[in-house]
């Protein structure tokens, strides 16, 4: 008799609300405090609802820009990147930074909205199957069938973009969800019994590793982007002082151990150090860490750490054994088990002949260039930024020669202030991931480093900038060309520069102007490091166009299809 | 080397369409797919006979099925002993004369006609791989018009003889 009482007067506390509002109370719910994005008429219902609402909303001038924003901020602040764009052409304009999301492992959920119900299938007008498109491309995604189904495929799509190997998540929404109304139960639990991230590692497998580490001569660690997520580098520093283990980076992987470290050996990869990939070529024991290995870390995978004992700890069991046979593989968070490693772990092998060999070879081969002339080096300005910002900036990079040149001369030693696109290579990433950047950390100094050709991908998103006064600097490397396919055609296709040479350009200077942003363009060390402290200064955004060397290539490298060890301009 | 694998799965929209999606991103080459949902409406049974190249290719397929929200669970049936049925359609030219021939021969499979016209008969036919290939080669003389295949759906059997170590690899 009483039960149903109260029941009856739960029931009368269940609130009445539309689908766009129920978005809103769940976004709330979930800590959200920003959006990026851009309306459209199947996502009217939904911006009147957040019209009410306290949440900042990022009107980018592109959805590309919205994503690769949202991107950005994921990546610093350590919580998804929230999106909304309109049916049709604004849910397509998301795919790039979809594709990209997902390759790199970035937590974002992303909202689209979608024609009506009845309308579904009859081709209407601005009707795409984003859902059918981005299927491969997103960790899950859902189409929203019913008004009620709302909280629970929220809270599910931000549990799934963060959790696990985190990745993006879509939630389409067919506008007459959002306009009808419901009764609004906010979901507290996730149900989702095909979900299970193995987080803890299996001990034994960690006694196996911990065994193979006290018997290694010539153990070297690779730390990925997964360390990073897992907030895992203190254990990692650890682990590497303990047992006087050498660590190198993936790409992603940047400034999840500290770069000025002795047993620091650089980035490994296509543009890795020699001593680095060296390392990977020589060793004994190889323990990768949140890294999964791809082909341009890897070079030819017959010469992959042949000699090794592969040790992989990832939380995606589907990268172990993808590409390189493992003995050891450990599914676990980074954290987790290389906490378990630390406790298990009570015997060092005798690695110090190792650690001097890979020493001598970090003094002997280290990255070069030649700053001769008054032409200013790309690498050169690299350093000069480095200098300035005492390698403690949010540095985010577009793709090409300049996005190498940062990670090779940056020098990040702190976590989460790389920001980059490095599975897919996004051109126009750079950019609008440093707004997104900026929004997530605004207490720190943002660079954005880009091309002269990436940069004009997604310019546009200038007004964002200069609307929101944020003071992000712009650091275009113009060598009047897209540099990486230039050096490509210079070297493997006898310099027939095919379609790859931009002497045709914006005056940078003037088109920030027209934006109300101030510039400079520089073409001298001086006049960079000058104007550079200026534009860190500044309360507001700026503009660096750098004019550097055009024909400066980006060396060390591993040519495509050669091994780790034949690497090509190791010295001057 | 052709192997056949079960995945349990929620039956929610799309569910088959990641799974293929999935195989053909990763060139996973499809013999073929059933689908149909177990005692329970809301979850499915998948069956999917495949060809892989080597254990390396076949590790993969389970775990990128496994990693799919929506899939409960994915089991390599191949190496267990096991029961697998296909259903096939065969429609057959016959005269007077070889109606009753027709007749003799598919006895033995346990296949009944299960249509008749002037021209043809329609025989339906249960049971694995070989069983309906062999049923074919004898129909074939007499002119085939039509085949209808299912695909295999199968199950581990009640009792196995060994036991049975799944394959895990590094699930755990
Ligand atoms: C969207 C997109 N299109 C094409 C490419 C291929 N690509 C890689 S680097 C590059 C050149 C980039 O030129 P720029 O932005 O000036 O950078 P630089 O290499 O000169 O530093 C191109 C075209 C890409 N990565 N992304
Ligand atoms: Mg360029």
């Amino acid at each position: 008799m009483k039960a149903s009482w109260v029941a009856e007067e739960e029931k009368s506390k269940v609130l009445k609300m539309s689908g766009a509002d129920m978005l809103m109370e769940a976004l709330e719910k979930e800590g959200v405090d920003v959006l990026f994005g851009y309306p459209g008429g199947a996502v009217l219902p939904i911006y009147d609802a957040l019209y009410k609402r306290n949440i900042k909303h990022i009107l980018t001038r592109h959805e590309q820009g919205a994503i690769h924003a949202a991107q950005g901020f994921a990546r610093v602040a350590g919580k998804p990147g929230v999106v909304i764009a309109t049916s049709g052409p604004g849910a397509t304009n998301l795919v790039t930074g979809i594709a990209d999301a997902m390759i790199d492992s970035l937590p974002l959920v992303i909202f689209t909205g979608q024609v009506a119900t009845s309308v579904i299938g009859t081709d209407a007008f601005q009707e795409a199957d984003i859902v059918g498109i981005t299927m491969p491309i997103t960790k899950h995604n859902y189409q929203v069938r019913k008004v009620e189904e709302l909280p629970r495929i929220i809270k599910e799509a931000f549990h799934l973009a963060q959790t696990g190997r985190p990745g993006p998540v879509l939630v389409d929404i067919p506008k007459d969800i959002s306009t009808s109304i419901g009764s609004y139960k906010p979901s507290n639990e996730v149900d989702l019994p095909g979900y299970q991230p193995t987080t803890i590692p299996n001990l034994l497998q960690v006694k196996r590793l911990a065994d193979a580490i006290a018997q290694a001569k010539k153990p070297v660690i690779l730390a990925g982007a997964g360390v990073l997520f897992a907030k895992a580098e203190e254990e990692i520093l650890a682990l590497a002082e303990q047992h006087r283990i050498p660590v190198t980076n993936t790409l992603l992987g940047l400034g999840s151990f500290p770069s000025e470290h002795p047993l620091f050996l650089g980035m490994a990869g296509m543009h890795g150090t020699y001593a680095a990939n060296t390392a990977l070529h020589e060793c004994d024991l190889l323990i990768g860490i949140g890294a999964r290995f791809d082909d341009r870390l890897t070079g030819n995978l017959a010469h992959f750490a042949q000699k090794a004992t592969v040790a992989h700890i990832d939380i995606d069991p589907a990268e172990i054994g993808k590409n390189v046979e493992t003995l050891i593989p450990i599914v676990g968070c980074a954290k987790h088990t290389a906490a378990a490693l630390l406790r298990e772990s009570t015997t060092s092998g005798d690695t110090e002949e190792w650690v001097c060999q890979l020493a001598e070879l970090k003094n002997s081969y280290p990255l070069w260039y030649k700053n001769e002339g008054d032409v200013l080096k790309p690498q050169r300005l690299l350093e000069i930024i480095h200098e300035e910002t005492k390698g403690e900036a949010i540095v985010t990079t577009d793709v090409g020669q300049h996005q190498m040149w940062t990670a090779q001369y940056y020098g990040f030693s702190k976590p989460n202030r790389w920001v980059t696109s490095g599975g897919l290579g996004t051109m126009g990433f750079g950019f609008p991931a440093a707004i997104g950047a900026k929004i997530g950390k605004p207490e720190l100094p943002v660079v954005a480093v880009t091309g002269d050709a990436g940069f004009q991908m997604t310019l546009q998103e200038l007004s964002v900038l200069q609307e929101m006064k944020l003071p992000v600097v712009i650091v275009i490397v113009n060598n009047q060309s897209l540099g990486m396919v230039r050096q490509w055609q210079e070297i493997f296709y006898e310099e027939r520069y095919s379609e790859s040479l931009l002497p045709v350009q914006p005056d940078f200077v003037k088109l920030a102007a027209a934006y109300g942003i101030e510039a400079a363009s520089v073409t001298t060390e001086e006049e960079a490091r000058a104007k550079f402290a200026e534009a860190l200064d500044s309360k507001g955004p700026f503009l660096l166009d750098c004019r550097v060397a055009s024909d400066e290539n980006v060396y060390p490298m591993i040519a495509p299809g050669k091994g780790i060890h034949q690497m090509i301009g190791v010295k001057p | 080397m052709r192997r056949i694998i079960t995945a349990t799965v929620l039956n929610r929209s799309g569910v088959l369409n990641r799974l293929t999606g999935l195989m053909t991103k990763r060139q996973f080459n499809i013999e073929s797919i059933t689908v149909g949902h177990s005692d329970d409406p809301s979850i499915s049974k998948i069956t999917i006979v495949v060809q892989v190249e080597d254990d390396r290719k076949l590790e993969q397929l389970l775990k990128q099925l496994h990693k799919q929200i929506d899939v409960l669970k994915v089991k390599d049936l191949t190496e267990m002993a096991l029961v697998a049925r296909e259903l096939a359609l065969i429609k057959v030219m016959t005269t007077p004369e070889t109606r009753s021939e027709i007749k003799v021969i598919i006895e033995p499979f346990r296949a009944s006609i299960i249509d008749v016209s002037l021209e043809n008969v329609t025989i339906e036919v249960t049971g694995d791989n070989d069983k309906v290939e062999a049923i074919i080669e004898l129909l074939r003389p007499y002119g085939i018009k039509e085949i209808s295949r299912t695909g295999l759906t199968a199950m581990p059997r009640g009792t196995q003889k060994t036991v049975y170590n799944l394959n895990q690899f590094s699930i755990i």
